[in-house]
């Protein structure tokens, strides 16, 4: 007998007898009482908590925004009004310039605040030295609060001379600017606190995409006679990019919904200039004079959140797809 | 799912030290040979001085002179921002903001908000996850779907039927004014389940087995074995939401109109536009001081929550 014979005999020998066919299948107690001792009761007690908040504070709600984007109401009575209140915010004329504004600062948050925190994370894994002090160091804007970030960045962007980031300006010649205060000027300087307040916590998340880069690559890039810039091209980046897409969508999602700095900075002003769409969705529910217009507030957070639920979807798929590579 | 979940328990669990590697396994871009070459050794120094120069200046900078500023008068600030304290430092800025802007008592209910939420939501996330993950019953599936889809809907866009639901529940007394209007919702996070359930589902089973055929039941396995194996991820969760919490500006201010229960951070817009800049400013520097003490003491855990933040949402 061959030890190959020896091994598969042994093997035979130790599966599992196919269990007898004419076992009795004892038939499964339906009642309340077999529901209870199979332990069913207990993981209802488990399940209770998140059903209770899920059930009253997500599910609730959102089949609510549907139903009340159809409704007007003062929140005592409710009337069926049609598609009135997506009418009216449609013709609302602030809505056109809210939503060139808030794609105006995702595209300005895109050129800026996107590529930094990939430049940046390349640079801290390959120092190797200190990498733990420059991501502490990173991300430490990313834990202060945003109220104090914006409220320290206003009084930063103060316009006269002797401003804080004026006085910087100021050393190398360059005359004061009006920053938030200005029109034009207003929305870059929102982007550029954002950016300040957001880069560290995409840095983190690159240098952990980083360590997942599989050396061997960079191997065989060497022998195929690459330099260091070759590899950063070739290798570092294709195999970055599952994370880079996801990151991309991850910003879309969150400057659709920007609303803390325009708020806090200039209140939509000047002008308008910075008037985004989750603070008129604010404006129409909480900052009206005549009563709330819950109604046409709803209707525009419904029109929100499909395009935030497209693009939450690609981001899903996309997740799935990096994390099966 | 499952690679996933590895991926996530790599990301949790420190990466083993002791496994044998080949000498330069763990290497970047740059190989060995490429470190000893002159242009590069340069290149290397450069990189140093500008992530020290620049990350120290952008990083650093404001909080430094926000510190600074604190004790500062205001004349002292508004005309010469970048001098250290010309004349003098005034620490009354600090006990003014405490006692006479009551920044005290709006510290204190911040610190009341963030751990009530946190404690009801670690329950809520940890007694979730133990049901989709271990328990498993026959609607696992259902609740399952029903949670992650919730992840599709930005909550932000849920203000004003959320807002509704808190203001005017169905049954019991409003919750405006009451921290639970910001618990209760806060803890309904379909991340934090998601987190917690990826780390259950890589625990080994046969622990579980083994202790379902001593007689364990389901409260003792989830007290005695889930939570104690899960004290990593808890932990990671514990810090998601007290920043989170410490970072809210939004819900609580909508939910909590009445300022005698209002956090610093809703608070602070109407400390600037009612008092004077250096008094603010001091107000601001105590308002950071929570989250950045929790910063510098558990670093590793908020720098892996950061990481696991890609790596799983969704």
């Amino acid at each position: 007998m061959t030890a190959l014979d020896e091994r598969r005999s042994l093997e035979q020998r130790l599966r599992p007898r196919p269990a007898p066919a004419a076992r009795p299948v004892r038939r499964r107690d339906r009642s309340l009482i077999g529901w209870v001792r199979r332990g069913g009761l207990a993981t209802l007690v488990f399940a209770l908590p998140m059903l209770f908040v899920f059930s009253f504070y997500s599910w609730w709600p959102i089949l609510q925004s549907l139903w009340m984007s159809f409704q007007k109401t003062n929140l005592l009575t409710y009337q069926f009004v049609g598609l009135d209140n997506f009418i009216n915010v449609l013709s609302d004329p602030v809505l056109g310039r809210a939503v060139l504004n808030t794609a105006y600062f995702a595209l300005l948050a895109l050129i800026f605040g996107f590529p930094l925190p990939i430049f940046m994370a390349v640079l801290m894994s390959e120092v190797k030295r200190m990498k733990g002090f420059y991501s502490a160091l990173a991300y430490l804007p990313v834990v202060v609060p945003p109220v104090v970030s914006v409220l320290l960045w206003k009084f930063f962007y103060s316009g006269s001379e002797s401003g804080v980031f004026n006085t910087i300006l100021g050393w190398f010649g360059i005359p004061a600017q009006p920053w938030v205060q200005d029109a034009v000027q207003a929305m870059p300087s929102l982007v550029l606190e954002a950016t300040w307040a957001a880069a560290g916590g995409s840095i983190i998340i690159y240098l952990a995409a980083l360590l997942s880069v599989p050396p061997e690559l960079y191997d065989a890039a060497e022998v195929d006679g690459a330099g260091v810039w070759h590899k950063v091209w070739h290798v570092t980046l294709p195999q970055l990019r599952g994370v880079i897409f996801v990151m991309l969508i991850l910003q879309i999602i969150a400057t659709a919904q920007i609303f803390l700095e325009p708020f806090l900075f200039t209140g939509g002003g000047p002008n308008n200039a910075t008037v985004t769409v989750l603070l008129l969705i604010y404006r129409y529910a909480f900052e009206n004079s005549l009563g709330g217009k819950y109604g046409e507030a709803t209707a525009l957070s419904v029109m929100l959140a499909l395009f935030l639920a497209a693009a939450s979807f690609l981001y899903f798929k996309a997740t799935q797809k990096w994390s099966t590579d | 799912m499952s690679t996933t979940s590895l991926k996530v328990a790599r990301l949790v669990r420190r990466r083993p030290k002791d496994e044998v590697r080949e000498p330069d396994a763990d290497r970047g871009i740059l190989s060995t040979y490429d470190r000893r070459r002159r242009p590069v050794r340069i290149g290397q120094i450069a990189s140093h001085v500008f992530l020290m120069v620049g990350l120290v200046v952008v990083g650093l900078g404001p909080l430094l002179w926000l510190a600074k500023s604190a004790i500062s008068t205001t004349q002292d600030t508004i005309q010469q921002p970048f001098a250290l304290w010309p004349s003098g430092v005034d620490w009354a800025n600090l006990t003014q903001a405490w006692v006479e802007v009551e920044v005290g008592k709006y510290f204190f209910n911040t610190i009341a908000m963030a751990g009530g939420q946190w404690v009801i939501g670690l329950i809520v996330a940890t007694t979730g996850a133990y049901v989709l993950s271990i328990l498993k019953p026959a609607y696992a599936k259902v609740i399952e779907m029903a949670v992650l889809a919730t992840l599709f809907v930005p909550s932000v866009v849920l203000l004003v039927p959320l807002f509704i639901t808190v203001a005017r529940p169905m049954f019991g007394p409003s919750l405006l004014n009451n921290f639970l209007g910001v618990w209760l919702p806060t803890a309904a996070n379909a991340f934090n389940i998601i987190v917690v359930k990826r780390f259950f589902d890589s625990l080994p089973q046969e622990v579980f087995e083994a202790a379902r055929t001593d007689g364990a039941g389901p409260f003792r396995l989830f007290a005695s074995i889930a939570l104690p194996m899960s004290k990593p991820i808890i932990g990671v969760v514990s810090v998601f939401i007290i920043i989170a919490s410490l970072k809210d500006y939004l819900w609580p201010k909508l939910v909590l109109p009445d300022p005698g229960v209002q956090p610093l951070g809703v608070r602070l817009p109407n400390i600037q536009s009612q008092t004077e800049l250096d008094v603010t400013l001091a107000a601001l520097a105590i308002s950071t001081i929570i989250p950045v003490v929790m910063f510098l003491l558990f670093q590793r855990v908020f720098l892996r929550g950061a990481g696991l933040g890609g790596a799983v949402k969704g």
